[in-house]
Parts: structure tokens; sequence; C-alpha cells
């Protein structure tokens, strides 16, 4: 840091102000002029709000210091020319050159994910819901698996340079397919799933990883191609929690029909 | 959390000191918290960093100190919101959902979706990546200002269209209209719009829609919605309370992408 700390958290601390204010002006309007009662624990409000105000300025100064470069840094390092062999000779880029960057993003996607506590907290209500048909861990594993199946995916594409939507609209159609043939009790966890994946910590160094690569990689602009890991990472899970159900509602069923028939003959 | 909101509630005459210490005893608690959630990304770049790409990792101090930043502010982030904004949100939502105007209920649920959005920091972190590489990329003038804005009105539209789908998800409760089908229709919606929009803001507008769904945004409007659904009868908490932020994420694709096409 070149300036000095406070140098930076003050205007940051200033334009936080602004950024905090609207849900706390709602919450305090609606409060007392709407349903016309007063403030409950103003101080407390107070106290909670100073905490805010510094916690996201803080976190916003660690954004720049921190996450945005160790996305950016990961991807121009995994994208080095020494790193991909041949490639820079005839100037072509060649996706197979990049699996380092595939492995990377699913790590990264798969690790982030697995751990998050509110994907666990979601995935213990969906055992007690199923009746134990669906098991936590084999929830929480399948929307790693999206996860990291996204965002490696999601680097393919910015590879490659092949267009975003392609990918995702295929991807929705595949959402369209399961959802007809799943329970309704697990349709709306599953759409879920998807958004609980990302994570304050993990959406600005997925971003700025997808945005360090299409910098990096020869002939992919950021403002077309840097875009898109984030998407990828919320529609996947959709897909493979899904499949997920489905596949133990047809073991369940296989079972079952397997035992009605052993006890028939 | 109820239990502990009661108990807090009985301790606002204590001097300064001593009802700042729970907050701050919390707040200890939350570091652990961040820490866990930061856990995974620094064990796979370290594993990646010495295993496999063996080169000095560039200001590596700085992004330490800036990860302590990090941690520090989300730990404080989250115990502030769970201290002084939660219990209030969640009294609030479940006193527009008891209350009988159809008006009141659908203005808070829109300000509440707007303002949470506002606040959300993984937004805030978007919308700047998305002003620097619009600026590097000509799309944007190259100053301070001209960045400043065009992440400001970005984040913006997506607190709008959250504002939206808050206020849409309140009124699919209310009526048991089923998700999947809204969102279906969200989808058919998002690909007609895709075929029209500028291809430099897709990319935005897609990332737009998993960003929204996060920290600030997700307690405050579940609590809305578990609330509305478990006083209106015949409405499954688990299943009509949730399904808001699953249209929290599609809306901001719609509307960044007619921002889009609107300003080209």
């Amino acid at each position: 840091m070149s300036e000095g700390f406070f140098d930076i958290l003050w205007p940051t601390l200033f334009s936080t102000v602004q950024d905090i204010a609207p849900i706390v002006g709602v919450l305090a309007v609606f409060q007392v002029l709407v349903l016309r009662r007063r403030l409950p624990h103003a101080r407390r409000m107070v106290v909670g709000f100073a905490f805010v105000l510094l916690g996201l300025a803080l976190f916003l100064i660690g954004l720049e210091q921190a996450l945005f470069p160790i996305g950016e840094t990961m991807a121009r390092q995994l994208t080095a020319p020494d790193m991909l062999g041949t490639l820079g000779i005839d100037g072509e880029v060649d996706w197979r050159n990049y699996w380092l960057v595939y492995v990377f993003a699913a790590a990264i996607g798969f690790a982030t994910t697995v751990a998050e506590p509110a994907l666990i907290a979601v995935s213990v209500k969906a055992e007690e819901v199923s009746g134990g048909a669906i098991k936590a861990w084999g929830l929480r594993f399948a929307v790693a698996v999206g996860v990291a199946v996204g965002v490696s995916l999601g680097c393919f594409r910015i590879v490659t340079g092949t267009p975003l939507p392609w990918y995702i609209i295929a991807a929705y159609l595949v959402v369209i397919v399961q959802t007809f043939q799943s329970s309704k009790t697990i349709v709306p966890l599953a759409y879920d799933s998807g958004g609980v994946t990302t994570s304050t910590v993990t959406v600005p160094v997925v971003a700025a990883l997808g945005l360090g690569l299409a910098a990096s990689i020869p002939g992919r602009s950021p403002l077309i191609d840097g875009f898109g890991l984030i998407a990828f990472a919320s529609v996947f899970p959709i897909i493979t929690v899904l499949g997920y159900t489905m596949a133990t509602n047809y073991t369940y069923r296989w079972k079952d029909r397997k035992a009605r028939g052993g006890s028939e003959s | 959390m109820p239990p502990t909101i009661m108990a807090l509630a009985g301790q606002t005459k204590r001097p300064l000191v001593r009802r700042l210490v729970r907050p701050v005893g919390g707040a200890l608690h939350r570091i652990l918290l961040s820490v866990r959630d930061l856990a995974p990304i620094i064990l796979v770049i370290s594993f990646f960093q010495i295993v496999v790409l063996q080169q000095p990792f560039p200001n590596f101090w700085g992004v330490m100190v800036g990860l302590i930043c990090v941690v520090a502010g989300l730990s404080l982030f989250m115990q502030g919101l769970e201290y002084g904004l939660f219990p209030l949100g969640e009294t609030l939502a479940q006193g527009f959902a008891n209350k009988r105007s159809l008006t009141a209920l659908l203005a808070f649920a829109f300000c509440l979706g707007f303002g949470a959005t506002v606040a959300e920091p993984a937004l805030i972190a978007i919308a700047q990546e998305a002003a620097e590489v619009a600026s590097r990329g000509a799309a944007i003038a190259d100053t301070p200002e001209a960045r400043a804005s065009y992440a400001f009105n970005l984040r913006l539209v997506v607190a709008l269209s959250v504002g939206a789908a808050v206020l849409l998800g309140v009124l699919r409760i209310l009526k048991g209209w089923p998700i999947h089908r809204l969102i279906i229709g969200g989808y058919l919606v998002v690909t007609l719009m895709t075929l029209f929009a500028p291809a430099e803001i897709v990319g935005i507008a897609y990332d737009s829609g998993g960003v929204t769904t996060s920290t600030m945004t997700v307690p405050l409007v579940t609590a809305l919605g578990v609330g509305l659904a478990t006083t209106i009868r015949g409405r499954n908490p688990l299943i009509d309370g949730f399904g808001i932020i699953a249209l929290a994420s599609l809306t901001p694709m719609c509307f960044v992408m007619a921002y889009g096409i609107i300003v080209s």
C-alpha cells in the first residue's frame, strides 16, 4: 500500500454510508410511518449500523488489495507461456493446453462450495424434508460437483471464446426437462441451491479469475469473454441437484420393486 | 433466532461498555466463521502456488494485509447485520405479513429487495470489476467519475430488479402461482432478450443474477417469504417461502440486459 491505511479507509467509509443508508432507511421508515410503531432497540440499530459500515469498508479495501489480485494473478500465472508448453509458437489457441486452468477452476469451485455454511444448513433441512431419501452429504457433494463443473466449463468457454448464451441456455433447457421429471418438493430447493453457492468471498475471486483469463489469452476480450463464470456456477448446481434427486428416486423405486418381487416369488 | 433476540432485548438498560461486550464477543466468533469461509480458497491457491506453479506471488504481504481486511470486514459486517438490522427486518416482515393492506405489503417488499441489494458486498465487487473492464475496453470514458457512475447505474438497475423480484415473489405466495412456471417463463424471457442485447452486456447481466442472492438479501427476503407463507393458510413455508430467492436471481439478468439495450 503506497498510501497510508487511513487515507484509503476514510473515503471508503464515506462511500459505504451511501451503500448502507437505503436499507436502514427502508426499515426505519416502514416501521415508524407505515406500521406506526416505535423503533425497537434504537441503540442496537446504531451499534449494528456502525459495525456494518466499518465492516463493509474494510471488506472493500480487502477486495482491492487481496481478492481481485488473487484471482488475476492465478489467471496470469496459469496461462503463462512456460506453463503451457507449446503455445505462442503458431499463435493459435489450443484449448487442450489450458488443462491446468480447468483443474484449478474445478478445485476452487468444489472446495469453496463443499464447506459453505449456507449449503450445509440447506442440505440438512433437505434430508429432514425428504424423510432421509436424500442424504445431506449427497446433496452437498452434488452441489459442489455442479459448481466445479460449472466454473471449469466456464473457463473452457473463455479459452475457446464461444458465446456464453449457448451454454447457459442449453443448461436452462436441461433444467426445464429435469423440472418436469422431479418431485414438486425438491424443485424450489434445487433452484435455491444455485443461489447459495456464490458466497461473498468466492464471487470476487472467481470473477477476477475469469477477467484475468480473458485478458491473458490471446484473442479474447475481457469485455465480451471475461464475465459469465458466476452464471455457470449458479446454473450447474441446479442440474446436478435435480440429477442427484432423480437418481435416488430411481434407485429407491428399483429397490422397492426388487423387494416386492422378492416377497411375491 | 428469537430466543437470543429476546435475551438481548432485556439488556438495553445496561451501561455502554457491557452492552458492547456482546456484539464484540460475537464478532470474535464471526472472525472464525469468516476464516472458515476463506480457508478453502487459500488452501487451493497455496497448493497450486507451492506444488504446481512454484513462482513468487507478487505483492505477497500486500495481499496478506488485504486478506486480514476481508476477514475483519466480513466479520464486522455480518455481526452488525445480525445484531442491528436483521431482528428489525424480521419483526417488520412479520408485521407486514399480518397486515391487511396489500399496497403497503407490496411497497415494503419492493423497498426491502431494493435496499438490501444496494448494500450487497458481492454486487459492489462485480460492479467495480465491470466498470474497470468497460473503461479499459473503451466502452465508457477512462475517468474515475465515469467508472463510478457506470458501477452505480449497474447496481441501481440490479437493485430495482431485485425489488421487482421480491414484489413478484410476494404476489406469487399470495396467489399461489406455481414457482416453476414463473422460473421457466423467466428463462424464456432471458433467452429472448439475449438475442437483442449487445454482446458486452450479456456476461455482466448473467453474472449479476448469481451475485444478488448473497449475505444481505437472502436473510431479509427469506424472512419475508417464510413469514408470509406461515401466516397465509394453505401455504407451505418450505415450498412457498424460499422461491423468492430463485426469482431474485432471474430478474437481474432481464433488467441488466434491458438496460444494455436502452443505453446502446
